[in-house]
């Protein structure tokens, strides 16, 4: 286990470092550049900034600093808002964005699963097709539809909720919804079809004939089984969560992340940029570390196998 | 005499001629039979089938899987219930334990007894107190009856935490007993490992460890040995008389294979198209088997003592059963098949205490038609 876990690590940073030289290269092969707006400042100014954030270097040279920056950690001041440091605007957004993602994930992954997993319990009974009539429902509308459709009713028509910003619980339903059907729509289908396959495996008969009641035959013999094709999914699930967040985030006016890598681009703010790539790739590649080894920890014919690779 | 009736006296006549030649051999090879010593058999009957139908509900309409089952277990006996792919013999076993999916699965007709207790009345939760504890019951393909997520420990005990108040250590204790009783080598390490770390026939010894972990009066193993290699098979079959002797517990041994059934069944139950069409003693199966079908099967059985004899498989497949037939369900494929067989089922002869069949050449017009030939 220990070697598999060095191993990823490794691996890790090796796609890190490809994400990091891709995104330097796009950064750089949009046309424009932070300085060429319509109020053109004073060049010898201009030279001055270029200068300061070394952009008067040639590129390999930049590529360099960048790494030097992403190994360090320190990206520097913005160049649109000199008095704040990238690092300063990631530690103000990103736990914004942190509880956003992370309870969209909670609401997603719990209710799916439960969806799933009554609707294959009651297999073509009401609240399968309850269910499943929600999930195609959920799948195919897309996040910043619902999110619109859910202010207009629940928050302008109903004003049952605060349409809009972060500041207590309440403010999180309508962005989290927004953002958890389709993930949740999603898992309950899966985990209701994987579910319907492991009810009719041999071990869940053999379960039966052993006298247990039917929950612990769910809870303990059928659900970690079902997860499996859950777990794998979860990877992508989580890609399309974070990229989610950014328009619901600028739907709700939420001041996470996602508002300073938008604009970023906009504004051809390289420091920005990198940093938020590095720092969003990062997390992404972490989580999808730990998708896999919860997978090891629900199968254990896993963990033997790499194991067994490992040596 | 007509056409048919010549048809039919030509094949009593080969019919007979069949049966001498086989009787001759058989009585040849009967010693080696004689030397297994005889296993006492109570007179306590504990599981009683009377009449049993099983039907589905499908898209294509009602299938019968099962159409008037009957027979009885005594107290540490074997019974084996034999018949090709889709005769019914999972359906009837699950029936007994419980495991028919009600819907589409229904107990259309008839009871299932145990020591005084209908099973067939009782609800859901009161089977559980009997499915694994009274009556156990072994799946086909140990590479699947065991759950690869739970270790072997897990799954050995929570039955017997289940149904007993037995404490953690105790339940292991238990655990590691059965382990050492199926033959586990090192049963305190194996028990923290997962199913895919045993081979095939060490998870059946779970397996069958598993079953008898609540000490059950009744095993019911469905195809035990099928899915495994033929020299584990016998060993697993050795298991299973070893157990028997120690436990004195009655076995119902669902095979389609009398290979199997030679070793250790008492009795045998032929099954054909939901039916139960031959019920005798192992020696009465195999020595003066009855029906057509049964005398098929036999002559369908590699068999090490008559090496030059051709192996010769039934010609033609069972019937439909989505749609019964009224008269015998053989008709079709049995060479002896009178106009009767096909209209009227056969009533059910009793040709001693222990041997019944259902064949219209057991009615006494056929059997004199059969003696007028003779002469
Ligand atoms: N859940 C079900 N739904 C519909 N039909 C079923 C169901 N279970 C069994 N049957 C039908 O019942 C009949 C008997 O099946 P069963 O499984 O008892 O056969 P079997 O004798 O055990 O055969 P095998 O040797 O292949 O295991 C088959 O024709 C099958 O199609
Ligand atoms: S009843 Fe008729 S068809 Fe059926 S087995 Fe006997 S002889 Fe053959
Ligand atoms: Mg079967």
């Amino acid at each position: 286990m220990l070697a598999y876990t060095i191993k990823r690590f490794f691996m890790m940073i090796v796609t890190i470092l490809i994400i990091s030289t891709l995104t330097f290269i796009l950064m750089h092969s949009i046309p424009g550049s932070p300085f060429n707006e319509e109020r053109t400042t004073n060049e010898t100014i201009q030279a001055n900034l270029e200068k300061f954030y070394k952009l008067d270097e040639p590129l390999p040279v930049q590529y360099l600093y960048y790494l030097k920056s992403i190994v360090t950690f320190d990206f520097g001041p913005s160049i649109k808002k000199p008095n704040e440091t990238v690092n300063e605007l990631l530690a103000r957004g990103f736990p914004i964005s942190f509880e956003l993602g992370m309870t969209t994930i909670l609401v997603a992954v719990i209710s799916g699963i439960l969806l799933g997993t009554f609707a294959a319990l009651r297999h073509n009974g009401f609240i399968d097709y309850f269910a499943m009539t929600f999930a195609v429902v959920g799948i195919s509308v897309p996040n910043f539809v619902l999110a619109t459709l859910l202010i207009q009713k629940l928050a302008v028509d109903y004003n049952i909720f605060p349409p809009a910003t972060w500041s207590s619980p309440m403010h999180m339903v309508l962005p989290v919804l927004a953002l958890a059907t389709g993930p949740m729509a999603i898992i309950a289908r899966l985990t209701r079809s994987s579910m319907l396959e492991v009810l009719t495996q041999d071990y869940i008969r053999m379960a039966k004939a052993k006298g247990l009641s039917p929950f612990r035959i769910v809870a303990r013999h059928a659900l970690r089984n079902a997860l499996m094709p859950v777990v794998t999914i979860m990877g992508t699930m989580l890609a399309g969560i974070l990229t989610g967040t950014f328009v619901i985030e600028k739907i709700f006016a939420i001041p996470g992340m996602g508002k300073y890598f938008v604009e970023s681009i906009n504004n051809r703010d390289y420091p920005v940029i990198m940093g938020t790539t590095v720092f969003y790739s990062t997390f992404l590649v972490f989580m999808l570390f730990v998708v896999d080894i919860v997978y090891g920890l629900l199968d254990p014919r896993i963990k033997l196998h790499k194991k067994a690779g490992d040596a | 005499m007509n056409e048919h009736q010549l048809d039919l006296a030509k094949e009593i006549e080969k019919e007979k001629r069949d049966e001498l030649s086989r009787m001759k051999k058989q009585s040849q090879s009967v010693p080696s039979y004689k030397t297994k010593k005889q296993k006492m058999i109570s007179e306590e009957v504990i599981l009683e089938v009377d009449n049993l139908h099983v039907q589905f509900s499908t898209f294509g309409g009602s299938v019968h899987a099962v159409r008037g089952v009957s027979f009885n277990l005594r107290k540490g006996e074997t019974l084996a219930i034999v018949g090709e792919s889709g005769c019914g013999k999972s359906v009837t076993s699950n029936a007994i334990m419980g495991l028919i999916p009600q819907p589409p699965g229904r107990i259309s007709e008839g009871r299932v007894m145990f020591k005084n207790q209908e099973l067939t009345k009782m609800t859901k939760k009161q089977m559980r107190k009997v499915q694994g504890v009274d009556i156990s019951m072994i799946f086909q393909d140990p590479m699947t009856a065991l759950n690869p997520t739970l270790t072997i420990g897990e799954q050995l005990t929570e039955g017997v935490r289940t149904h007993t108040n037995a404490s953690k250590s105790e339940a292991k204790e238990k655990a590691l007993d059965m382990l050492r009783l199926v033959g586990i080598p090192n049963p305190q390490e194996r028990l923290k490992q997962y199913p895919h770390q045993f081979s095939g026939g060490m998870r059946q010894r779970i397996v069958i460890a598993m079953a008898l972990i609540c000490e059950p009066e009744l095993l019911i193993a469905d195809e035990p040995t099928t899915a495994l290699d033929v020299t584990i098979q016998a060993q697993i079959l050795e298991l299973f008389e070893e157990i028997q002797q120690k436990t004195g517990v009655s076995i119902v041994l669902i095979t389609h294979d009398l290979g199997v059934v030679a070793k250790i069944a008492d009795r045998i139950a032929v099954m054909y198209a939901g039916k139960i069409i031959e019920l005798g003693t192992k020696r009465e199966i195999f020595y003066t088997p009855q029906h057509p079908y049964t005398q098929g099967l036999l002559k369908s059985v590699p068999r090490l003592d008559l090496l030059e004899e051709e192996l010769q498989p039934i010609e033609g497949t069972p019937p439909d059963l989505f749609s019964p037939p009224t008269g015998c369900p053989f008709t079709a494929r049995c060479p002896f098949a009178m106009e009767v067989c096909e209209h009227i089922h056969p009533a059910t002869t009793v040709k001693s205490l222990t041997h019944q069949v259902d064949c219209w050449l057991q009615d006494e017009r056929a059997q004199a038609f059969r003696n007028e030939l003779k002469v």
